[in-house]
């Protein structure tokens, strides 16, 4: 057994803010693999031009220390405390908080968090979306994931009847991705959360964008069949990458399960752009 | 890409007549942002007759808000926003004299129609690559609204912008030849609602 360990919400807060910056910056090796796959593979001349252009776009901002994208997003942070662990020096969510706060002013980027009524926006980029979980050991892990709007825009949560089934799920997850078209900037990496209840749904379907792209589910056959299928489908709408037509509409589809109430069949879609950013260090 | 086409602002009227859903071009020249905020206040002072803080006549509109700049650099990152949240004002701002907009994602119906009707211009920017097309901006100055911050009207003189055509005054859609090219792919079901784009 670990014994107790103690770790300083200061640590917390730069690793917070270090993550954000970083990925704000720099693609992951994952996505561009991904990206230059679909170069080879898109037959459509402005679908690799947009292609294309991504790719350029994450070199010059790796170069540059620029942010990929003017949507630097809202910041969403899961972690993953120890429950040998003893945070001091302070408030752990409030350390968080802080992190983001000097990612966003430090790393100039964009605020992008406001008021829901008035609009107005907080001017720091806080409060982060945190979800936290308690986990065995002493260390605390943290990922960091700032989320863009337009990808966001097109994401749901239903509850499906249990008779809807594996099809009524594969239609409803196509119709989403036919349906947001252009507006998420694609292509696209489609997290799927199906089960739990109406909340654990779209939480699964956010973690399932945090897999490395492509890679299928490791757990349950099912799944990983069905992530292969779905992807083939999305990529027949002829969206493709921006909606200017091709077959790369979708990288990957990701899919993520447990179990839901008898009477229940809860599927989120959580849309994430190209700009696929987060990155995890663990304390 | 084989051809892409060098154009101009402003936008001359017979360069948005060949121009066709479909087409890359590489844009310099001066041009506007605006978002929903900018977009509304241009759209009541319109309303009402009142003088534009800026000419639009043969203008083009970006929507977009970049990211802070670096001391010393001209700008942050810049890309596109939803084009959607704007639609509501594009026909006055058209009718006032706009040429061209620059955003992603698809336009409504009334929009559609004004760009036809007045000769305009709908060009999609790729969403995402704002690096790189913060690197294209040779000068940024604000020229309305300071106020609304990083959603403030600004001035840019850029060179050669990848763009590309969605909506072209001839009725030409790219969004929609895209989907209707598609091949054995299931339709969309009838049951979700569109209301939640
Ligand atoms: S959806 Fe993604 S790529 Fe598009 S603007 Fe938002 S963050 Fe950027």
């Amino acid at each position: 057994m670990a014994g107790l360990r103690e770790i300083s919400c200061r640590v917390v807060s730069k690793t917070v803010r270090d993550l954000f910056i970083e990925v704000n910056y720099r693609l992951g090796d994952d996505v561009l693999d991904a990206l230059q796959h679909a170069v080879d593979t898109e037959d459509s001349e402005l679908g690799r031009y947009a292609l294309e252009r991504i790719i350029e776009n994450a070199e010059i901002a790796g170069r540059e220390s620029l942010p990929l994208c003017q949507d630097t997003g809202l910041a969403v942070v899961f972690v993953e405390v120890g429950q040998d662990v003893h945070v001091v020096d302070g408030d752990l969510y409030e350390a968080i908080q802080e992190g983001v706060r000097e990612a966003y002013s430090h790393g100039f980027l964009r605020k992008s968090v406001c008021d829901p009524l008035s609009r107005e926006n907080t001017s720091d980029n806080t409060p982060a979306v945190i979800h936290a979980d308690i986990v065995k050991g002493n260390k605390i892990r943290i990922v960091a994931m700032p989320k863009g709007g337009g990808s966001e825009n097109m994401s749901s949560s239903v509850v499906l009847l249990p008779s809807d089934g594996i099809e009524g799920i594969k239609q409803h997850v196509v119709d989403m991705v036919a349906k947001a078209g252009p507006n998420p900037c694609p292509p696209v990496i489609v997290g799927v959360g199906i089960g739990g209840s109406l909340e654990m749904s779209a939480l699964l379907s956010k973690k399932a964008l945090l897999r490395p792209v492509g890679e299928p589910n490791k757990g349950d056959d099912r799944l990983s069949t069905m992530e292969s299928e779905i992807l083939k489908e999305v990529n027949s709408l002829g969206t493709g990458p921006q909606g200017y037509g091709g077959r790369t509409t979708a990288l990957a589809v990701h899919i993520e399960m447990m179990p839901c109430h008898i009477a229940s069949l809860p599927v989120s879609v959580n849309i994430q752009c190209h700009v696929a950013r987060h990155g995890e260090t663990i304390i | 890409m084989k051809d892409i086409r060098k154009i101009h602002t402003p936008l001359a009227d017979e360069i948005c007549r060949e121009l066709s859903a479909g087409d890359a071009v590489t844009l310099s020249g001066t041009i506007l942002t605006g978002r929903d905020v900018a977009h509304r206040r241009l759209f009541d002072a319109g309303t009402r007759g009142e003088a534009l803080p800026v000419d639009l006549r043969g203008m083009v509109m970006f929507y977009a808000a970049p990211t802070p700049a670096r001391p010393g650099r001209i700008i942050g990152s810049i890309g596109p926003t939803t084009s959607m949240r704007m639609d509501r004002y594009t026909p006055k701002l058209i009718e006032l004299g706009l040429k061209g907009m620059i955003g992603k994602g698809r336009r409504s119906f009334e929009v559609r129609e004004s760009i036809k009707e007045h000769n305009a211009v709908y060009f999609g920017a790729i969403g995402g690559v704002a690096a790189l097309m913060s690197r294209r901006v040779r000068s940024a100055e604000v020229v309305a609204f300071p106020e609304l911050g990083p959603e403030a009207m600004m001035r840019l003189e850029v060179v050669d912008f990848p763009l590309v055509v969605i909506n072209d005054s001839k009725g030409g859609d790219l969004y929609e030849d895209a989907v209707s090219r598609r091949g054995d792919a299931r339709r969309p079901s009838e049951n979700t609602p569109i209301e939640m784009l």
